[in-house]
Order: structure tokens, then sequence, then C-alpha cells
């Protein structure tokens, strides 16, 4: 299929990170556009009709998102860019604010005036350091230019734009973290309601949004909400960013437009070139670890024998029991020599590492599921541990403040569904388990 | 809970910040309205680690005492943030990461060849101060793994030539801090 | 507005949380609640014992919340229709709480200070299952000392972040505070040192479990073996309204005068918190104006003795 690029098609012309040359490239159209000739809610109203969903995770529709925004006069409103990328198989964010910057302050330019936002947030996560430089050396630029700062353009539209680092914590990912992050705090989860678009930043209405969905605000805003819907598949409009790792060929961040099929994008020549090592596919995890992992016979095709393809709807079908999400667009590749068992302790253990420890479930639920799935790893499990973990999951579920403790079950959840035969391998072999893998497991016949 | 670390005992002793740092606290500050700049802290303590090595209590109490706040308040977030050595460490701290896609391509092995290479187990330092050894959850870098971090610098695609030649690049000046 | 609760309807104030309207109707119907404290204001959400089920958010959207939410800090809607007892659901999540607030709690009531008016206790009474599915080491923590009166026991701790709205909104300056994150996340004050303000000790009354207790009481006695009686003294700290929990003509301890939900009671439309001196230095009985027996109205093992049969039935129950 056709595959257009809408964030990242300039993004190997030399000294794209330079304001002059992404100038020349077509860039900050979008600022000129909204500020010459369109209201804020035109801008809005755009961004509604392109079908945009949050690119972080959750994939709910930004526009909507932005209508929930309270105006009570008087009070300030700030748009957050949520760039605390740390969902592991997720590295999207980073390859676009590293290599051109300029398209993310674009983007936040025009979204805060779409907001009324006179003062804006990028909050980073810390360990991407080097990225805030860039990034401030970016808007150091366009202040210069005059795209931020008093009076943008003469339109009488001021912005001022920082960046602020985080210290280490996947939970600031969450909105409410960030947000408390963001004040200074721990990155304690805030309990909803109220929520952001209300009650946000120091108290006031914020919008939060992730670095792709900000970044595709430009070309929504230059090419028209109805064109960007135009590209794309159903309800899953636009291009995403995927970022491919594991055991793949050739890992790495691509911009696949969305209804790629999922047999294209891991075996296909301009993505990611198969498996690696002449290796056989075991199992993927579409769309950043938190969600359900699937077994080889149901990537490429669904349930019911449809073409997977890379769309919010496609990877969802079947639900839980056969399906999963697209996610934050981290596509984990996993060969035939891996071990489920090993990988699914391996998430738990990042997810109870990342607990803020504020709700009950979640601080002592993955702990514990860790402490199981460790013991089961390393050959001294006992077979009803497979239940216990599916019913610690169950209680985690549903029960906590915010959804890390939904992604630590669904992972653990997804796991025992289609691999239980390895999970009860590693109770019945268990000197095997610890020096061997299992290799693939059966397909489930199907009646 | 206290972590088994092996104490590097940073020797100078904590006689204030430097001017440099003393000016970007000042300009961070202004990034927020006035009445929030407990906003700061996260990059003050950033560049307070920076400067001292680590987070010595003096450190985090100068910074409490600049954003007037009270010195728990700055330990409840430097303990939160898993960035912050609120113990000392060595000159060069490797972060290595250990979850799931970097796992699948190797950085257990990674992770055991550095223990080997360093006499170190992870949490630990070497007997010159050199090197600590720590293993972080996810940095970001799954395409690019195995990867670590060190002194917010990302070494990607590791394999055990590339640890070599890091750790000589290191003690040998060649890579700044 | 209208809310229902376990089929019972009450009219509240708007903003009022479905806890606190719960409270309101009493009884069977309130659910039970271990980080909340209504006299704190920023407490709640964290414990996740008070969920309850939303089995219709308004009249003028009628739908079902999916998940559970936590009464105390989720607001009333005019038509809301709530499902506490009722609700299946409800007592399989807090079952689920209970089991997970157990995992790690050491089994130690026998010697702890708290037992017999712990929530905890009571909660595992209710909820808990008889034999523990947790195989693993429990978690500890190193001891610390934050000083002569307070005692921290943080093996024991359920992290509600009481104590520290006690020192936040009591005292002038919080030493202490919830470090590091997770499973490790623990009350600390980070370099030793002791927890000392006038209003300190009020941490003891608000925590829900044994996790701070009086140090001027510890291993004194059970809490049963004590008759518990209402005195006060005038205090130019505080207002002095106190109650003397008596063995004999001896003070053993004194706190402050909670209500049914464990909360420090309002008199004079104050929060009766009682200073240090009052809590800690004052077991002289002459120094006291006894006024009457303090009925205690709870349902554990506290109230399995003496209470109930030893007070005179005329005097009025606090409810």
């Amino acid at each position: 299929m056709k595959n257009r690029k809408l964030l990242l098609e300039n993004v190997h012309i030399p000294g794209i990170e330079t304001f002059d040359v992404y100038r020349k490239n077509g860039g900050y159209r979008s600022v000129e556009k909204a500020l010459n000739g369109m209201t804020p809610d035109e801008v809005v109203e755009e961004v509604k009709k392109s079908g945009l969903r949050g690119r972080g995770g959750a994939g709910f529709p930004t526009g909507m998102k932005w209508s929930f925004l309270a105006k009570p006069e008087g009070i300030p409103r700030y748009l957050v860019c949520n760039a605390d990328e740390s969902e592991p198989g997720t590295f999207k964010d980073r390859y676009l604010m590293e290599k051109i910057p300029h398209l993310l302050i674009e983007g936040m330019i025009t979204s805060s005036y779409a907001l009324g936002a006179n003062t804006s947030y990028i909050y980073i996560r810390g360990e991407f350091m080097y990225i805030l430089h860039i990034l401030e050396k970016a808007i150091a630029e366009a202040y210069n230019k005059g795209f931020l700062g008093k009076n943008i353009l003469g339109k009488g539209y001021d912005l001022d734009l920082f960046v602020v680092p985080g210290g280490g914590a996947y939970i600031c990912g969450e909105e409410t973290a960030l947000l408390e992050s963001l004040e200074g705090k721990r990155g304690n989860p805030r309990i909803k309601p109220p929520f952001p678009a209300v009650k946000g930043l120091w108290g006031c209405p914020t919008v939060v949004n992730n670095v792709e969905s900000l970044a595709a605000v430009v070309p929504i805003i230059n090419e028209g909400g109805d064109a960007y819907a135009n590209v794309g598949i159903g309800r899953s409009t636009g291009t995403k960013l995927i970022s491919a790792c594991g055991n793949l060929v050739k890992p790495g961040v691509y911009e696949i437009e969305m209804g790629l099929s999922v047999e294209e994008f891991i075996y296909g020549d301009d993505y990611c070139q198969g498996i690696a090592n002449n290796k056989k596919l075991k199992a993927c995890v579409p769309g950043g670890s938190s969600v359900p992992i699937l077994p080889h016979y149901l990537v490429t095709k669904t349930a019911s024998g449809e073409d997977r393809l890379m769309s919010y709807e496609s990877l969802a079908e079947g639900g839980f029991v056969s399906g999963s999400m697209l996610g934050s667009g981290g596509f984990i590749v996993f060969d035939e020599d891996q071990c489920i068992v090993r990988n699914t302790w391996n998430f738990t253990r990042f997810y109870a590492h990342e607990s803020c420890g504020q709700c009950s479930p979640c601080r002592e639920g993955t702990g514990w599921m860790e402490k199981v799935l460790h013991r089961l790893e390393n050959g001294h499990g006992n077979i009803r541990d497979i239940d216990l973990l599916a019913e610690i999951n169950k209680k985690i579920e549903g029960n906590t403040i915010c959804p890390l403790g939904d992604a630590a079950a669904w992972p653990v959840a997804a796991a025992i569904r289609h691999f239980r035969d390895e999970f009860e391998w590693h109770v019945t072999n268990k000197d095997e388990a610890i020096t061997r893998n299992y290799g693939l497991s059966k397909e489930p016949l199907i009646a | 809970m206290k972590t088994e670390t092996t104490i590097y005992q940073n020797t100078a002793e904590f006689k204030g910040f430097s001017k440099e740092t003393l000016a970007k606290f000042d300009e961070i500050k202004n990034h927020f309205p006035a009445g929030k700049e407990k906003s700061a802290i996260i990059r003050m303590l950033h560049l307070a680690q920076s400067e001292i090595g680590w987070l010595s209590t003096e450190g985090m109490d100068e910074v409490a005492k600049m954003l007037n706040i009270q010195t728990i308040e700055v330990y409840e977030v430097a303990t939160f943030y898993t960035m912050f050595h609120v113990n000392p460490v060595g000159k060069y701290v490797f972060e290595v990461c250990r979850t799931g896609p970097c796992m699948l391509v190797g950085s257990d092995k990674i992770i055991d060849y550095i223990q080997e290479k360093l006499n170190i187990k992870v949490g630990g330092t070497t007997a010159d101060g050199a090197f600590t050894l720590k293993t972080v959850e996810c940095l970001g870098a799954c395409g690019y793994a195995p990867v670590l971090q060190c002194n917010y610098k990302f070494h990607e695609n590791l394999t055990k030539e590339k640890v070599d030649e890091l750790i000589d690049a290191y003690r040998s000046g060649i890579i700044e801090n | 507005m209208k809310v229902t609760i376990d089929d019972i309807t009450i009219e509240v104030e708007a903003g009022t949380t479905i806890l606190n309207a719960a409270r309101k109707i009493g009884g069977e119907v309130v659910p039970p609640a271990m980080c909340f404290y209504s006299k704190l204001p920023g407490t709640g959400g964290k414990c996740r014992t008070c969920l309850v089920e939303v089995a219709a958010g308004s009249t003028a959207d009628p739908r079902p919340m999916p998940k559970l939410v936590a009464s105390c800090s989720t607001p009333v809607m005019d038509g809301m229709i709530v499902k506490n007892k009722t609700s299946e659901r409800v007592h399989e999540g807090r079952s689920a709480v209970v089991e997970f607030l157990l995992i790690n709690h050491p089994l130690d009531c026998p010697i702890c200070d708290q037992a017999g008016e712990c929530n905890l206790q009571d909660l595992g009474y209710e909820h808990g299952s008889v034999k523990t599915r947790y195989e693993e080491e429990r978690r500890t923590f190193d001891p610390i000392d934050i000083g002569d009166k307070i005692k921290l026991h943080m093996n024991r701790c359920i992290l509600c972040y009481r104590c520290v709205e006690v020192a936040n909104q009591l005292t002038e300056k919080r030493v202490h505070g919830v470090l590091n994150r997770g499973e490790h996340a623990e009350i600390s004050t980070f370099i030793e040192q002791a927890v000392d303000n006038e209003f300190s000790g009020n941490m003891i009354d608000v925590c829900p479990v044994g996790a701070l207790t009086d140090r001027t009481f510890r291993f004194k006695s059970r809490v049963w073996f004590l008759k518990p009686m209402e005195a006060e003294c005038d205090c130019k700290k505080c207002a002095g309204k106190v109650v003397l929990w008596m063995f004999g003509q001896e003070i053993y301890r004194v706190t402050g005068r909670k209500d049914q939900y464990g909360e420090i009671e309002t008199i004079d439309d104050k929060t009766a918190w009682i200073c240090n001196e009052c809590r800690f230095d004052k077991k002289d009985l002459a120094k006291w104006k006894v006024t009457g027996p303090r009925v205690i109205d709870r349902h554990s093992v506290i109230s399995q003795g003496k209470y109930e049969t030893s007070i005179t039935p005329s005097i009025k129950k606090i409810n």
C-alpha cells in the first residue's frame, strides 16, 4: 500500500533540526495559517475533523479532549506536552524530538493558540536530558524569529514555552502524575475527578497531550482536518509512529499509514525485514509492554482469519481473548528462543519497580506478582501459582487510582491465557526450565 | 529500605554551589509563575547532583533553602525519582537497562559482563571510585538495545567489545563527564 | 441532591462525597475508611477499602460506572444510586484490598499496642480469609528512631498518609514524609531526627494501624483491660478534652476523643486535637477533672469484653 509520511517526511534533510532549514522546508506554516486566518475554535474544529486520537497510548480523540477544557474568566490555561516516554518498547517521541524538534514546537504553538494557553510546558523524562538541550536550543531560535514570546507574528498572541525534566519515573507518563511532578512533587497520580481539563496544573484548566499528537496538529492544520482523516483506515486516521524492537532484522522508528498489514510491517523490505537470525516469530506485543501479548498465530491474522492491520480497531479485534491494542505503538517482537515466563516476570518487575506506592492494590499486588513469577521462572513454582497469578491480577485490575495497576495486570493475564502450557512446563520441568526455553507454543485447536 | 551499596566516600566537603549553578537555579525558577517555584526542584536536583557527584543531604538542604521549602519535601522528591543518587556513587555511573526489549537482545549478558569486568555487583562501586553499576528500567531506547546510560549519555547497541571500549574511554578520559 | 445508598435515599448538599452521604445515613451502609480522615483535608483515595459500586451515575446520566469508585473522594450526583453492602463486587473488591494490605503486614497483633482498636484488624475480621496465600517473605524496614514519645513501626504501616497531613496541617514544620516508592515506600525522616512538635502526638491518634504508637504507653497494657474516662483540663495549647485510659486510679494513657469512625470529635466547632503535654506528660489524675465514663461504640475485639456491659445504659451513646 502507499505509505504517506506526514511527520517524518523531512527528517533526513541535513540540518532539519535548525530553524532555517526547517522553515525553508515548509516549517511553521501551520502557525501562520492559524494565527492569520483562523479563530482558536476553528483550529479545534479542524483537529476534531481529523479524527486524531491520542498517540500516547489511550487513543482518546484529541479534539474531544480539547473541547473539554474549561475556560473560566481570568484563570490561565495550560498546554502540557507529555514527553515522558517510558513505556517499554516505545522510543518514537525521542526520535521525533531529537531529529526534528521544531515540528513539536510548531505543533505546540498552534495547539496553545487553539486552547488559549499563554504558557506551555514540555515535560520530558530526565533520562532524555540531551534532548532537553536540543529542544531548548530550538525554542530559543523560535523566540528569535518571533514565533514565540510576545505578540507572535504581530497578531497579539503571546506564548512562552519551557522544557521541564523529570527525574526517572515511568508513572509520570500518567497525566495527573505528570502534573504533580511538574509542580515539583512526588509523581503520585491524582484522584479523579476532577480531571486536568478542569483542575490541572496548579489547579488551572490544563490539556496534556503526547509529543506525536501535538506534532500531528501541524499537518492537520496545513492540509485540513478532512485531508488528514482521508489518510489511514476507518476511525484510525492519519499516520502513526511505530517503535519496532526486539528480535527484528531492522528495528527502529517507522512512520506508517494506519491500516498497513502487520505481515508487511514485520516482514516487508521497507520495514522491519523479518525476524533476526532467521528465527521464527513466537509472539508480539504490539503496543508497548502494557498491552496483551499475542502468540504467533494471532499476530498477522485475527482469530477469524482476517489480515491483522496496524490500526486501533484491527489490533484490538477479538478483544482481550484474541486481540491486543495499538497502545503507544511500541512493537516488541519475540523470536522462538524467548521465554514467555521470563519476559512476563521481567515486565511485572518493571511495573512493581515503577508503582508509585500510593494505593494498596498496586503497591502490594505488583510486588506479589513479581515474586510469584520470579519463583516460577526459576524453577520454584507450583502449579497453583498460575491460578494465583490470574487471581491477583483480577484483584488489582480496576481497583487502583490510576491505570498502572491495569497495565501491570493485563500482560500477565494475556501471557497466561495464551501460553499456559509454557507456564505449566516451568512447573513440571523445573530443571529444564532453568537451562533451556520452551520454544514455540502449539496452536490451539479452534473448532 | 536501604539499598546495598559499597559506599564510595566522596571526600570533597560540600561548601555550597558554584556561581554558575546558582545562576542556573535562578534562571530555572523563572520558568514558572511567581509562587510556583517549587516546580524547579527536579531540574535543580539534576544540577546539584551533577556538581556534587551525588545528592548529599547538605546539597538537598541547600536546594530546600533556595526554594523556601522544608527539607523533607526535597527528600521526598529525591527518593521518588530513580535518577537521583542519595547515596555516594562512583564518578561514572553505568545505568544498564534491564527491561523486556533490552533483555530480548541480551542485556542480561551485558550486565554480567560488566560485573565481571569491573569486578563489582550491581549496586556496587569499583575500589578506585571510578565506576558504579546500576540496573534501571526502560530507558526508551529499545530499538538500539542493549543500552546503558552514563551520566546522561546514551551508549547503544552494546556488545562485550563495546563495553570494553567504553570502559577504556572513560578511564582514559576520552569521554568526558 | 438525592442519592440512594443500599436502597436508602437521602438528601445531601452538592459536593458531598458518597462516603459522607453514607455517614449521614449511618449504620451498615457506611463504607470503611483507612486513609480518608474527614478532619484532614487532602486525605483519602489511597487505601481503596471504601470502594463502592455506582449502579447509576445520576438522573441525567443513569449509566453505571464501569469500575468501583473510592467513595471517600467521589462526589455524589443527583439521582446517583450506590451499592455498598448490597454489592457482590464491592465485597470482592474490599476482600481483595484487605488481602493486599495483609500480605506484608506483620502478624504481631499479640504484641501490638493498637490491637483492639485497629482498623486493619477490624477489616481483617470482616473481610479477611482464614489463611494467607502469600508464601513470600514479608517486607521489613530498618527501624528508625523518631523521638522518645512516638514509636514508628514501619512494618505495620499501610501508607495512609494521614500522619503526613497531621504534620502539614497541625504543626509548623514537617520533618517526616513518604520516601522511596512502590512497595519500598516508607514513612521516614530520611536523616534520623525526632518528630517533635506540640501537636505531633496526634499522629498516633490518626494512625489506623499500629505504625505510630505512644511510647509512654508502650507494652503497658492491652487496651481492653483499661477503663476509658472522659476528662478535661485547662490547657493553653489545646481544648484539653481527652479520654483517660485508666487502670484503677492510674492513668495509663491519654488520647483524643474519637467518634465511631475513629476520628477526633468536633467540640465547640473545632476538632479537639490534643497537645503533646496533655497526651504524654499529664499522667497524674490530680491534673484532670474526670467528667464521666467514655462509651466506646465499636464492633471489634475491644468491645467484646466489658465496655458495653460495664457502662450504665442511661449514658447517651455517642453515635
